[in-house]
């Protein structure tokens, strides 16, 4: 499936059905990262049911705590 | 020859040329007192850039002291601060004085708990420049309740963060993360690379600028991150989860993060295999009598004027601060850290 991540092109497996398991592909923990799908912001309760679709556009911003 | 007045708006002309600052931005900059909290990588960068600008209060509160490691990227300290373990809020406020002599400056070598944040209720600006979100979390409720904006930013690796929290406008850090994230998933094992830090730096002081000349039409209003390493840059517009029922800047707000506890506090420093033990009741430390108590032990001391260092059985090293804070180096586990420090300090 092909998605735009943060403004790049990217190919990831076909077996990702949410924003959920999309995450654990990349090695994302959920809890810290904020996302916005085709211009929307998820609800952080529904990763695990929001849908990905190819070609959806999603800015993925991720907390850190360095400094 | 002519003799500098350093006080004088000559040294900042260049920035009062700039047309959003001008000269009533200039005089603006000199009236506000900004507090940053952490003098690591972004408190170095972000109190060197707001010294230099010339905002006429600066705070810079820090719980550590120069190490080696920190030279790669922390742009206040020197060779010999490392070598003598200087604490870096005392090492920042001397090179910021080197710096900008017409300004005011101040080190604090503390940790920066709800009870320290309240002796800054009149601050116009807080930077975040801390390691750890329990720290952030209340700096957030700190700021929501004294109606204080205050500046999130962070980095790792080549990836960098950053968002203009303001009180009554935008969403607030709780509202954002619904927990505080496990301190383990936000450890550094990645390293670190100057430009993140700088990039990061450059971010916050802009907005901060922004906020202490009043230009608050040009603050930013997103998220921002990017990936220096890896071309990527993002921005959300997250004014959307602004929750009303936020226990921190929501209709009934309760503060949760600034109630204190009373009791001994232990936490892990991210990435430097070092547990640092709070007492809970903070008291100065005599640190020549404790010299002195270790060195009877048969231990290995080393001593300045502002912390005591203890070569303990290997791996495990202490430091003791004058504010009795100690640092048990050499793990992360907080319960061995604990039996270590109640061997030498009791119960
Ligand atoms: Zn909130």
């Amino acid at each position: 499936m092909n998605l735009v991540i943060n403004g790049q092109q990217k190919s990831v497996s076909e077996h990702i059905r949410t924003i959920e398991e999309l995450m654990n592909e990349l090695k994302l923990n959920p809890q810290l990262v904020i996302v916005e799908q085709n211009g929307q912001v998820i609800d952080k309760q529904s990763y695990s049911v929001a849908p990905v679709n190819e070609g959806d556009q999603l800015e993925l911003v991720k907390f850190v705590g360095g400094g | 020859m002519h003799e500098p007045n350093y006080d004088s708006f000559k040294r900042y002309s260049r920035q009062i040329l700039f047309q959003p600052i001008g000269k009533n931005g200039q005089e603006k900059l000199k009236e506000k007192h900004v507090l940053i909290i952490g003098a690591g990588a972004l408190g170095s960068g972000c109190a060197e850039i707001l010294a230099r600008s010339g905002v006429g209060t600066l705070t810079i509160a820090d719980r550590d002291y120069v190490e080696e490691s920190n030279l790669q990227r922390q742009q206040l300290y020197t060779e010999e601060d490392a070598s003598t373990s200087l604490p870096k809020a005392y090492a920042a406020e001397q090179r910021l004085k080197q710096i900008n002599q017409s300004i005011e400056i101040s080190g604090l070598v503390t940790d920066v708990t709800p009870e320290v944040l309240e002796r800054f209720s009149d601050v116009d600006l807080i930077i975040d420049a801390t390691d750890n979100f329990d720290t952030r979390l209340s700096i957030n409720d700190f700021c929501q309740k004294q109606n204080i904006p205050w500046i999130y930013g962070a980095c790792l690796g080549s990836y960098g963060i950053s968002y203009n929290f303001i009180p009554g406008k935008t969403p607030c850090m709780s509202c954002l993360l619904e927990q505080i994230p496990l301190t383990g998933a936000t450890c550094d094992s990645e390293g670190i690379i100057a430009p993140a830090v700088q990039m990061v730096t450059s971010i916050q002081t802009a907005e901060a600028l922004k906020i202490l000349t009043e230009n608050w039409d040009s603050l930013r209003t997103t998220l921002l991150s990017f990936d220096l390493w890896n071309n990527e840059r993002s921005e959300i517009d997250v004014s959307v989860l602004k929750t009303d029922s936020c226990l921190s800047c929501g209709a009934n707000p309760d503060f949760p993060y600034l109630k204190y506890q009373h009791q001994t506090k232990a936490a892990v420093l991210c990435g430097r295999n070092t547990v640092q033990i709070r007492p809970g009741s903070p008291h100065q430390a005599d640190l020549s009598h404790w010299e002195s108590v270790f060195q009877g032990l048969g231990y290995n001391t080393r001593r300045n004027s502002y912390l005591l260092s203890v070569s303990l059985e290997k791996p495990y090293r202490l430091v003791c601060f004058l504010d009795g804070r100690v640092f048990i180096h050499g793990t992360n586990d907080i319960q061995k850290a604990k039996s270590i420090y109640y061997r030498f300090f009791g119960s």
